[in-house]
């Protein structure tokens, strides 16, 4: 099928890319933008592995047309690092917390706490709970997650 | 030391930037894409296919059916060979099946240019089937009559067990003995790990080279000679990070039909990803056991005879069979031991999805019954459910009279101390002793102990490799496999202490890669720290050895005057006297005397160790809504010394939330009629969220096992174990209700609810 022409912020670059109209945007991001941060764990939108936001908001990358992204702002793990290379903070709370095991479902829940993370105060752990509800782990029992979550928020809130 | 530390994960800071590559993130974009044909019947026979219109789509390449594969059975179980004939894995698959066992099974493959011309190809096959009555139960398919799933077990049954301890039947006429008995049944669930199952595979250097998520690169490899009938020279497996494993990977799943899909279109890359809805399926799942317990005891608490009847359901194809069963009437034995005592285990085909490894080998499910069990026994008698276990529960210096495995070590009794001290359990037992509202509160605690390993049941062997950069950092390589589970990073704690650098020295090599990767049979059996840790302990002191060797002949001193501390040459004395670092350059490039310095060795462990814990839990129960709230739970676990607590911590809570989804919520269910999957996805089946799940409490009781490597045992697996139990005997104290089966989801509740009059409702 032919190809399409999208212009977006990706990573906030201004990024052009041609794009199968069938394609998801999950797909279009792993190949033809070689962002592999975005997991495939069901190609249906339960898992939450391919979490991304859009314009602000998170959404599953695989149930979201990649033409549907043209003229919006995405951001996948890739572009949480400055250009130096240094990592977020959100990041480095996953490090330090002990929230990272397989790994797999990392970049997800990376993206799913940032919108509770700009909120004007610490979320409860019940807050970040259900902030990620749409991402599935299987190896931390969202424990650890949870607490880098709510350590990140307290951080930014002057501790 | 290292060990003990909570240090940092060797491999976060990759999987936290998205830049540790899974097998999918490696694949070529140009690779070809399989896709399997599985069956719409449960049982029967493939007479033909229509293949023309499949055949006609754009972008096809091959068509391969259950007719096209070598004549050839093979095993899949995760177990290291055994090279005598009667402990052999079954062999009983080919690569694509005639002989329909599953509704799911392969029955032939689409290779295409893309996946859309795949999945259209794949929709256009037409099929004709020979159906037979299909049977989903172990009793159904023991009946006479019931249909021979396969003709090496005419009666369906893979291999019946028993032992008998004692002579049981004199033991029980001690007069004045109470008996219990008790049915309990758990169900079939499935490991949900993120990432399904998937590789992709090529013909390269004259070898048919997989990429493949799995937790057991080397025995993978054999499994593809065996299943292509090749030599393991034609073979090489490399596993890269893998999205979580819990067991399924710990079979041969897509890679021996990817390797031969590679060589019918002549090397050419192609990958075979399953879907999330075929992982479910197509994969393994955990087996749903029937268990019948019987316990005779004295008054006064102590167990005199005891014995368990146990039917495993297999499913279609052997995979790690009896193993599992096997597993859970040994725990039944070893956890209360007894002067009379037997147990009896079947293991059964039916005609349901494939049943294997699953994190804890068949502990949950004799776990689940047996720790029910003793809270019947107490509900029955009046005795205090802790005294009753305290009172019978396996003790220091224990020898099991079947395996011998012996109790070197045991923290159970603080555990369970520390246990009922967190959760508070003596002031909330008064307070909830005379409920009788609609909500009720209730506690509930469950025991465990676990093997660390497979000796002596299977061979337990590992080797590591170690080799010295020039300024005295190491590569540190193992067969050993990381799964998530943190095995680089405790590894490499290891290997500091034992080589005596600092841990920043030590570099693991994570992705296993059958052509370099010294052998290790892999993750399973929370046996990797154990017996793998025991291999880099030995490679860490023979390198160690012979780094001092090189720099007793640079100093001109005796070796053995000498030590190796913080990446320090020391004197017997404690003196610094020169840095590993000028040692390893003068070792590599020494004009008189260049040693290239590396380490291998092999560790063929010939022991094994208990590790034990407990969960406590408080639940609430809404009896109208039939549904039960986690208030409070803890794990207190001995798994001897702690290597990293950060990363046990992780082991734990994983374990607890996955002992929870298998109270609670998880279960496989099928059509009753065709044996269709029918929530085969993570919508339908119900998979723990953050919002399902508690706050996690994760204690240790450290004890120093003398026979692990650095005192330590069993962790990655056991965290499962107790939840499930622990929350049912929580239901039983909240309400008065013994239920027998999990999970205790409202759906179960309503019916057990109904039965007890605790609710009124409709004809049962």
């Amino acid at each position: 099928m032919d190809k399409r022409r999208i212009s977006l912020v990706l990573n906030h670059r201004p990024t052009e890319l041609w794009v199968d109209p069938r394609a998801s945007l999950s797909e279009v991001l792993r190949g033809e933008a070689s962002l592999t941060s975005v997991k495939h764990g069901c190609n249906v939108g339960e898992c939450g592995a391919c979490t991304v936001l859009i314009n602000g908001e998170t959404f599953n990358a695989c149930i979201y047309l990649a033409i549907w992204a043209d003229g919006k702002e995405v951001l996948t793990v890739e572009g949480l690092s400055d250009e130096e290379g240094n990592i977020s903070d959100i990041q480095q709370a996953f490090i330090d917390e002990g929230a990272i095991q397989c790994g797999f479902c990392t970049p997800g829940f990376i993206i799913s706490s940032l919108p509770v993370l700009e909120r004007d105060e610490v979320p409860s752990r019940d807050e970040i709970r259900r902030q990620i509800a749409g991402n599935f782990c299987r190896c931390t029992g969202y424990e650890k997650i949870v607490t880098a979550i709510q350590k990140t928020a307290r951080a930014r809130h002057g501790g | 030391m290292n060990v003990g530390k909570p240090v940092q994960r060797v491999d976060a800071f990759d999987k936290a930037t998205g830049r540790a590559q899974y097998t999918a993130d490696l694949c070529p974009p140009d690779a070809l894409v399989a896709k399997i044909l599985h069956s719409t019947i449960a049982n029967g026979k493939v007479t033909g296919f229509e293949l023309e219109a499949a055949l006609a789509v754009p972008g096809v390449v091959k068509i391969l059916t259950c007719f096209d594969v070598p004549d050839r059975q093979f095993p899949t179980a995760g177990h290291p060979w055994s090279t005598d004939k009667k402990h052999q894995d079954i062999a009983d698959r080919k690569l694509l099946n005639t002989r329909v066992r599953f509704y799911g099974d392969d029955i032939a493959a689409v290779i295409a240019v893309d996946e859309l011309s795949a999945d259209r190809a794949l929709r256009l096959i037409k099929v004709t089937y020979d159906e037979q009555k299909p049977v989903f139960t172990p009793q159904d398919a023991m009946q006479p009559g019931a249909t021979v799933l396969h003709p090496e077990k005419p009666d369906n049954v893979i291999v019946r067990s028993s032992y008998e301890i004692g002579n049981f039947d004199e033991a029980i006429r001690e007069s004045g003995l109470i008996k219990v008995s008790g049915d309990y049944h758990t169900g079939q669930v499935q490991h949900c790990h993120i990432e399904n199952a998937l590789s992709y595979a090529c013909i390269r250097d004259r070898k048919i080279v997989v990429v493949s998520s799995t937790q057991i690169p080397h025995i993978v490899r054999r499994v593809c000679t065996q299943a292509l009938g090749c030599s393991f020279a034609d073979i090489r497996i490399i596993k890269p990070y893998i999205g979580g494993g819990f067991g399924n990977k710990q079979d041969a799943l897509t890679e021996p039909l990817n390797a031969w899909l590679t060589t019918q279109v002549g090397g050419r890359c192609v990958r075979l990803f399953y879907t999330r809805e075929e992982t479910f399926v197509c994969t393994r799942t955990r087996h749903a056991m029937d268990f019948h317990i019987e316990s005779y005891l004295r008054p006064d608490g102590t167990l005199i005879a005891r014995s368990v009847r146990a039917w495993s359901n297999q499913g279609a194809y052997a995979s790690h069979a009896h193993a599992l069963v096997a597993n859970a009437i040994n725990a039944f034995r070893m956890m209360y031991p007894v002067g009379a005592i037997k147990g009896e285990a079947y293991t059964v085909y039916t005609n349901l999805p494939t049943a294997g490894a699953m994190r804890a080998y068949g502990i949950p499910q004799i776990g689940f019954a047996l720790e029910s069990h003793m809270d019947d026994i107490a509900a029955q008698t009046g005795l205090d459910r802790i005294k009753l276990r305290k009172q019978n529960m396996m003790r220091l210096g224990y020898v099991d009279p079947v395996t011998t495995i012996t109790c070197h070590s045991t923290g159970l009794e603080e555990c369970i101390d520390k246990g009922r001290a967190f959760i508070g359990w003596d002031d909330k037992r008064n307070l909830y002793a005379s409920q009788t509202g609609p909500v009720r509160r209730g506690l509930g605690m469950a025991i465990f102990c676990y093997k660390t390993g497979v000796y002596p049941i299977s061979l337990e062997t590992s080797a590591c490799r170690m080799v010295l950069n020039q300024d005295g950092t190491i590569q540190l390589q193992m067969g050993a496999t990381e799964i998530g589970q943190g095995a680089d990073t405790v590894f490499s704690q290891m290997c500091a202490d034992a080589v005596g650098v600092p841990f920043d020295s030590v570099r693991a090599t994570s992705t296993q890669d059958t052509d370099i990767t010294p052998y290790d049979t892999g993750a399973y059996a929370s046996r990797q720290s154990y017996v793998s840790g025991m291999a880099v302990r030995k490679t860490g002191l023979a390198l160690k050895a012979k780094i001092l060797e090189y720099a007793a002949g640079m100093l001109d001193l005796p070796p053995d005057s000498l030590n190796l501390v913080d990446g320090w040459i020391v004197s017997s004395s404690g003196e610094s006297l020169i840095a590993l670092r000028e040692v390893a350059m003068g070792a590599c490039y020494s004009l008189k005397n260049s040693v290239h310095i590396s380490a291998e060795e092999t560790h063929h462990c010939t022991d094994n160790t208990y590790s034990f814990g407990v969960c406590f839990a408080e639940i609430e129960v809404d009896i109208p809504l039939c549904q039960i709230r986690v208030l409070n739970i803890v794990n207190v676990h001995d798994s001897g010394k702690i290597i990293n607590p950060v990363t046990a911590e992780g082991q734990v809570h994983g374990g607890m939330s996955m002992g929870l989804g298998y109270g609670l919520l998880e279960r496989l269910v099928f059509d009753p009629v065709t044996g269709r999957t029918l929530n085969n996805n993570l919508l339908d089946y119900k998979l723990m969220t953050a919002m399902d799940t508690p706050d996690l409490n994760a204690l240790f009781v450290e004890t120093d096992d003398p026979t692990g490597p650095f005192g330590n045992k069993a962790l990655g697996e056991p965290p499962v174990i107790p939840v499930a139990p622990a929350i049912r005997n929580a239901m039983l104290d909240a309400t008065g209700v013994a239920v027998d089966s999990i999970p205790l989801n409202p759906e179960h509740l309503f019916t057990e609810f109904r039965r007890a009059g605790l609710i009124a409702g409709g004809e049962n």
